[in-house]
């Protein structure tokens, strides 16, 4: 019954409005997102745009043989490997600290939102400061008679790109972590306490189980802020970067740079897919971790 | 209990410094006097002590201080006040744009119904989470379609339609009281009235987290400017901080001191609406 009026209801009110303001949105997101991405499809599919021979699967097969785009995606996934759960599980430490900090702990989490507000530029410039040769770091151990290795330019250079990876989004996560523990009643604390639960019982059993929701959510920002760390390395590598830090987005940029479209697009449609198939699995293990939640 | 919280305080406070350092190192940096530097250093060293070994040192005292460096930005060479210029132009209109649009479509979303739409939020919400390189490539494409691909509109026009301020907008709207709403039709209030006297009223703090949020992102921007902006005077601010950085000109920390108190500005002045719009896409919605 209340569906049927509140069918009546609408139909009494012109609906132009809200039409008109959802349009605006979809015609510019079609236009330049949509519309470009789907026909860019047929490029993956040509040998060049110009005369548009058809061949099939060749530019993808082309591009898993091409051994920069390898080394980007290998590359890549190295970072993400590490830099993700390790800036998960020091934002949620963070956040628990500032939780019982109170009104102190406000205050220290906008200190940590500083780095970012900083322009890239600026991020960098004190990190190669300190990560240089002749820097603080290599000084640092200098004094100890202890010959730095060069941290810019080695085996060491990914740790340094996850490190600043995480320095500069600590901030970000852990106030996603304080906003998720706000969440939790503080009832459920006193219950288990009631019920002779240990502080880690507490953490493993109240804690961690209802901010699963939480670590779904700064999983996925994490995934996607990781992309942003190109500007990091870039700045700090320039355009020949070393070896082990050559990153996906090195190779889209100069394949856009040299015009070089159906393998851009092939490139961006694989991209897309490994994305959206991670997307995919993590909003499924949510789903089954909450359903867990409501029984 | 006391004591082990007074401990925590003092282990966060410890790291915190870590987190301020470069804020504070380039704010005190500014106020040295311009050493133009032999090229092979990098510029950094070049203001700070270095000992006798030859590596840099950190050091929150400077011999001298002057305003050498910012005379130079803000008197002497013009061009850095037109990068700066450039900057807010880019991030003026990529915020007002994208603010208009985002209401709008936010509320198109919760208003209407029909078939699909879920899906359609669904796709905004997977290009949201796509990365900037990835949608650098229909956007380069539809740029060189439309003929804007070396002017600003081609950075500022993909941004304005970015799914994100929709996403983030909606996902507020979506748990507004509809008691307001429906008593606002009963009074006779059209679609009009209630977007502008009702819903945007009560998702200011969402607009204003979605301004902080853009700011942040557009402000800093770097890998749009570098693919669309050919020429080097057309440059924001933030793509000219990383030349000047190299060009070891002894004036990098004043131009980023300069560069960084509008968005320092906001974050101590809007951080709890930050907090908030971060907070918002806990909310989940799907």
């Amino acid at each position: 019954m209340p569906n049927v009026s509140r069918k009546r209801h609408h139909r009494q009110y012109a609906k132009a409005f809200p039409v008109f303001a959802l349009s605006i949105s979809l015609f510019g997101f079609s236009i330049f997102y949509l519309i470009p991405f789907a026909i860019s499809l047929v490029y993956a599919f040509v040998e060049n745009p110009v005369q548009m021979n058809f061949v099939g699967f060749r530019n993808f097969i082309e591009l898993f043989q091409n051994k920069f785009f390898i080394l980007g995606f290998k590359n890549t996934f190295i970072f993400m490997a590490f830099a993700i759960p390790l800036s998960m599980i020091s934002s949620l430490l963070l956040a628990l600290a500032l939780k019982r900090l109170g009104r102190m702990g406000n205050l220290f989490s906008v200190i940590f939102l500083i780095p970012l507000v900083l322009p890239s530029a600026t991020t960098v410039q004190f990190w190669m400061g300190i990560f240089a040769d002749k820097g603080v770091l290599n000084g640092f151990l200098h004094r100890f008679g202890l010959e730095g290795p060069s941290w810019l330019a080695g085996s060491y250079t990914m740790g340094v790109m996850i490190f600043i990876y995480i320095w500069k989004n600590l901030g970000y996560n852990t106030v996603l972590f304080l906003a998720g523990l706000h969440t939790i009643p503080e009832v459920y604390y006193s219950c288990a306490s009631i019920f002779g639960a240990s502080r880690w019982q507490r953490f493993s059993h109240v804690t961690l189980v209802y901010l699963t929701p939480t670590f779904f959510l700064v999983f996925i920002m994490s995934f996607v802020n990781s992309f942003k760390i190109f500007r990091e390395v870039y700045l700090m590598q320039g355009e020949f970067p070393h070896e082990s830090v050559y990153l996906l987005q090195y190779f889209v940029n100069n394949t856009l740079l040299s015009l070089n479209y159906h393998r851009l697009v092939s490139a961006v449609y694989v991209l897309t897919l490994v994305i959206v198939l991670v997307v995919v699995i993590a909003f499924k293990f949510e789903d089954r971790f909450s359903e867990n939640l409501s029984d | 209990m006391k004591r082990k919280r007074l401990l925590l305080f003092l282990i966060v406070m410890c790291f915190s410094l870590l987190w301020i350092g470069p804020l504070v190192l380039t704010v005190i940096n500014s106020f040295a006097p311009i050493t133009k530097g032999e090229s092979d250093t990098i510029s950094i060293n070049e203001i700070r002590d270095k000992d006798e070994e030859g590596f840099t040192e950190i050091s929150f005292l400077l011999e001298a201080y002057s305003l050498e460096q910012y005379e130079e930005i803000l008197i002497k060479t013009p061009v850095y006040l037109n990068m700066f210029w450039n900057s807010v132009i880019i991030t003026v209109s990529v915020v007002a744009g994208s603010v208009i649009v985002s209401t709008l479509g936010a509320y198109g979303f919760t208003m209407l119904r029909f078939r699909g739409k879920e899906l359609l939020f669904l796709v905004y919400i997977v290009v949201m989470l796509l990365p900037l390189q990835v949608t650098l490539m229909p956007n380069y494409l539809i740029a060189g379609f439309l003929g804007i691909e070396n002017s600003y509109l081609a950075i500022i026009l993909p941004a304005v339609f970015n799914p994100f301020g929709v996403f983030l907008l909606r996902q507020q709207m979506k748990v507004l009281p509809e008691e307001c709403m429906e008593a606002a039709k009963i009074d006779g209030a059209g679609h009009p009235q209630i977007f502008f006297y009702i819903t945007l009223p009560m998702v200011k703090s969402g607009i204003a987290a979605l301004v902080m949020l853009l700011v942040i992102e557009y402000w800093n921007l770097i890998d749009q400017a570098i693919i669309f902006i050919k020429r080097i005077e057309q440059y924001p601010m933030s793509v000219f901080l990383a030349r000047i950085n190299k060009e070891a000109s002894g004036i990098s920390y004043a131009a980023a001191t300069f560069y960084i108190i509008p968005v320092l500005a906001l974050l101590c002045y809007g951080h709890e609406y930050l907090k908030e719009g971060i907070g918002l896409m806990n909310v989940k919605g799907r």
